[in-house]
C-alpha cells in the first residue's frame, strides 16, 4: 500500500499525467494535433536536437556541473559544416570535421572546469558567447543552403515503412546507450557519487577530473551531432542556428526530475520530460504562437520545475510540524 | 611565558595583516592592470588611426559604455552575493520598449513620470527574480535563465498587441533629450552612470549593509550565522539589479530612439564580461565598482577600436566570450599564487 502510494506520487508519475494532459489539450485545441504526420514526424523532428543534447546534459547535471554552451556549439558546428561544404570538401569529411570541432570545444570546457577548478557555470557562459561569436566570425550574416540532397534527405526523410524521421532512430540508439551507461555501469554510479559529494568521491578513488572531462567532451560531440542534424533538417547553416536552445535542454533535464545540485535523477524522467516539452512546443506552434512567446512558456516551465517541488516540500514540512504540535505521534 | 604567547600573537596578527594587505594589493593590481591594458589599446589603435585619440571619440566611448555600466553596477551587487543575473538584457529590453511606448501614447506627460514608470517596472521584475531565488530556493542560474526568456517573451506579447517598433519620431523630444543634453559640457548619460557608480561604490565600501553583501558572498552560511539576513540581502541585490536595468532601459530608449522587441538582446554577456574583467570574483565576496567601471570602459574601448579599425562587428561577441574566460583563468592563477605566497609566509612565521 505504501509502495503504491509512493509510486503514484512519484515525479515520473506526475510527468506521465502532465504528458496526458498535454495530449488532451493539444487534441482539443488543434484538429491537426492527432494526425499521424504531426505525431510521428513534425513533433519528433522539432524536438530531436534538444532531445539528444539533453542526454549528456543529464549526466553533467547529475555530476554537479552544467553546460550552457551547447546551443552555441550547435550553431558553430553547423556553420563549420556549411563552410567546409561550400569550400568543396566532401560531405562525410565536413561532418567529420564538425564533430571534431565539437570534441575540441567540449575538451576546452572540460579542461577549464577540471584543470583550473573553475565553476562550469561561468566557463560555459563564456564559451556560450565565444562559440556563438566564432560562428558569426566564420560566416558573418551569410548562410549556406546548397547542401546535397543525400544529406538533406537525412533531415527530411523518414525511416522506410514509417513516418518517423531518421533522427528519431539516432535518438533511440543514444537513449539505450546512455541508459546502459548511467544506470547499469560502474561509471554511471560514479557520476552520482561525484554529484552527491565530490570530495568523498575523490577519496574513494574516483578520478573526478577525468570523469568530468569525459562528460564535457561527450556533451561537445553530441552538440556537434545535433548541429549536423539541425543543418540537414533545415538545409541551412546559419550562425544564429538554434539560438536559445540551452533553455530547452536545461528545462527538459530539470523537468525530468534531475536535481540541479547534482546526485539525483534518472533518464526515464528526462525522456518523459522531452515528450512533454515536445508536445508543448508542438501545440503552441499549431495554435500559431511564435517562437519568442513559446520561450516564455518554456522559461516559466523551467522555473516551476525547480520551484514546484521546493514549495511542495515546504508545505509538507509545515503540515508535519502542525501535526507534531497537535500531538499525534502516530503520524510522525 | 606571557611574552612568548604575546610574541606568537603578534606574529599571527602581523601575518594576518600581511594577508589582508596582499589581498588588497591583488585588487589594486587588477585596477592598475586594467589601466595598463586600456593604455596599450589606446596607444596601439591610436598609432594606426589618429582619430581614435580625439576628445570626441573618447566621449563616444564613454557614451556607449554608460548604459552598460549602469547595468553592470547592478550585476556586480548580485555577483558579490555569489549569484548571477542572466535576465538583465531582457529587463532592459522590456523597460526600454514599455517606456518608449508610454511616451508615444502620452507625449505631453511629465518626463519624470515616464522615468519612474520604467524604473518601477524594472524594480518589479528584479523583485520577482529575487523572490524566486531567495525565498523559492531556486538557484540563480535556473531562475534567471528562465526569466531571461520569460521577460523577453513578455516584450514580444506586448509588442504584438501594440506596435512592432517605436521610432524616434513617435516619442517627445524631451525624452530623447535625456541622452543628448549636457551639464557643464558633460553628457547627462555619462553623468548619470558616474553618479550611480559613485553612490553604489560608496555604499559597498563604507556602509554596513554594503559590507554585509561581501560577507554573504564570502561565506553565505557563516553570514547567516552571525545574524546577517542573507535571504533579504540576496533579494535586495536582485531587486537593485532590476531597478538599475529599469533606469538603463529608460536611457536605452532615449539614446537609440528606435526600439523594437529585440533590443538589448544578449546584453547579459557584455555585462557579465565587464563584471568579471573588472575583477569581481565569480565565487562572490570580492570586487570593486571602480574595477567594474574600468572593465566596462576597456570593453567599450575595444568595441570602438574594432569600429575604427574596420574590423567586423561580428568579432564582438567572440571577444566578450574570450574576455570572460580570460578573466576567470587569470583570476584562478592569481588566487593560486596568493595562496602559495600566504602559505610560504606562514611557514616562515
Amino acid at each position: 500500500m505504501k509502495r503504491l502510494k509512493s509510486l503514484l506520487i512519484s515525479w515520473e508519475a506526475l510527468l506521465v499525467l502532465l504528458l496526458l494532459i498535454g495530449v488532451v489539450i493539444g487534441s482539443v485545441l488543434s484538429p491537426y494535433f492527432l494526425s499521424s504526420f504531426n505525431l510521428a514526424y513534425a513533433l519528433p523532428s522539432n524536438i530531436m536536437e534538444i532531445a539528444i543534447m539533453a542526454l549528456p546534459m543529464t549526466l553533467i547535471i547529475i555530476a554537479g556541473e552544467i553546460d550552457l554552451s551547447v546551443a552555441s556549439l550547435l550553431g558553430l558546428t553547423s556553420v563549420v559544416l556549411g563552410l567546409l561544404w561550400q569550400r568543396g570538401l566532401p560531405m562525410w569529411l565536413a561532418i567529420g570535421v564538425a564533430l571534431l570541432v565539437g570534441l575540441v570545444a567540449g575538451c576546452l570546457n572540460g579542461l577549464l572546469v577540471t584543470k583550473l577548478a573553475l565553476p562550469s557555470l561561468v566557463v560555459t557562459i563564456g564559451t556560450l558567447a565565444l562559440f556563438r561569436g566564432l560562428a558569426y566570425v566564420v560566416l558573418g550574416d551569410q548562410a549556406v543552403s546548397n547542401f546535397p540532397t543525400a544529406f538533406t534527405n537525412l533531415g527530411f526523410g523518414t525511416i522506410p515503412g514509417t513516418e518517423l524521421p531518421w533522427s528519431s532512430l539516432i535518438f533511440v540508439i543514444l537513449v539505450v546507450i546512455f541508459v546502459m551507461v548511467l544506470h547499469f555501469s560502474r561509471w554511471g554510479r560514479q557520476l552520482y557519487a561525484i554529484g552527491n559529494n565530490k570530495e568523498a568521491a575523490r577519496f574513494s578513488g574516483i578520478n573526478v577530473s577525468r570523469v568530468k572531462l569525459v562528460l564535457f567532451i561527450l556533451s561537445g560531440v553530441i552538440a556537434a551531432l545535433a548541429g549536423v542534424i539541425f543543418t540537414s533538417r533545415f538545409s541551412s547553416a546559419r550562425p544564429d542556428n538554434a539560438v536559445g536552445f540551452e533553455l530547452y535542454v536545461v528545462t527538459v533535464v530539470l523537468l525530468g526530475g534531475v536535481n540541479i545540485f547534482g546526485g539525483r535523477g534518472s533518464l526515464l524522467g528526462v525522456v518523459l520530460a522531452i515528450f512533454i516539452v515536445g508536445v508543448l512546443q508542438n501545440v503552441l506552434g499549431l495554435v500559431n504562437i511564435s517562437g519568442d512567446i513559446q520561450n516564455l512558456a518554456i522559461g516559466l516551465l523551467l522555473i516551476l520545475s525547480v520551484l514546484g517541488p521546493n514549495i511542495a516540500r515546504r508545505i509538507q514540512v509545515l503540515i508535519t510540524r502542525r501535526r507534531l504540535v497537535a500531538g499525534s505521534p502516530k503520524q510522525v | 611565558m606571557t611574552t612568548a604567547s604575546q610574541g606568537v600573537k603578534h606574529a599571527k596578527q602581523r601575518s594576518q595583516a600581511g594577508q589582508a594587505r596582499l589581498l588588497g594589493l591583488v585588487s589594486r593590481v587588477r585596477e592598475l592592470g586594467l589601466l595598463i591594458v586600456l593604455l596599450l589599446i589606446v596607444l596601439t589603435v591610436g598609432v594606426q588611426a589618429p582619430r581614435f585619440l580625439s576628445i570626441d571619440n573618447f566621449e563616444q566611448i564613454l557614451l556607449s559604455v554608460a548604459i552598460l555600466a549602469i547595468v553592470a553596477v547592478g550585476e556586480t551587487l548580485v555577483v558579490l552575493t555569489r549569484n548571477v543575473d542572466l535576465s538583465v538584457g531582457s529587463m532592459v529590453g522590456i523597460t526600454a520598449f514599455v517606456t518608449a511606448y508610454f511616451f508615444k501614447q502620452l507625449p505631453g506627460i511629465n518626463l519624470l513620470l515616464g522615468i519612474l514608470l520604467g524604473c518601477a517596472l524594472g524594480l518589479v521584475l528584479g523583485m520577482i527574480n529575487g523572490l524566486i531565488v531567495s525565498f523559492g530556493r531556486v538557484p540563480a542560474i535556473v531562475a534567471t535563465l528562465g526569466t531571461l526568456y520569460a521577460y523577453r517573451g513578455l516584450v514580444f506579447i506586448f509588442s504584438s498587441n501594440t506596435t512592432s517598433q517605436i521610432n524616434a519620431s513617435d516619442v517627445p523630444s524631451s525624452y530623447l533629450a535625456l541622452a543628448t543634453t549636457q551639464i557643464f559640457g558633460i553628457p547627462t548619460l555619462i553623468l548619470i552612470a558616474a553618479v550611480i557608480a559613485i553612490i553604489v561604490g560608496y555604499f559597498l565600501h563604507a556602509l554596513q549593509t554594503g559590507r554585509q553583501l561581501y560577507a554573504v558572498g564570502s561565506n553565505p552560511d557563516a553570514a547567516n550565522m552571525i545574524g546577517i539576513r542573507r535571504d533579504w540581502l540576496v533579494f535586495a541585490a536582485f531587486a537593485a539589479s532590476g531597478l538599475l536595468c529599469g533606469l538603463a532601459g529608460v536611457l536605452w530608449g532615449a539614446r537609440f530612439g528606435t526600439v523594437d522587441s529585440t533590443n538589448a538582446t544578449g546584453l547579459e554577456l557584455a555585462v557579465i564580461a565587464a563584471v568579471v574583467v573588472g575583477g569581481v570574483n565569480i565565487f562572490g565576496g570580492s570586487g570593486t565598482i571602480l574595477g567594474v567601471m574600468l572593465g566596462a570602459i576597456v570593453l567599450g574601448t575595444l568595441q570602438n577600436a574594432l569600429n575604427i579599425l574596420n574590423v567586423s562587428q561580428f568579432w564582438l561577441q567572440a571577444l566578450y566570450g574570450a574576455a570572460i574566460i580570460g578573466a576567470v583563468v587569470l583570476d584562478a592563477f592569481i588566487t593560486r599564487w596568493v595562496q602559495r605566497t600566504i602559505l610560504s609566509r606562514r611557514k616562515k612565521a
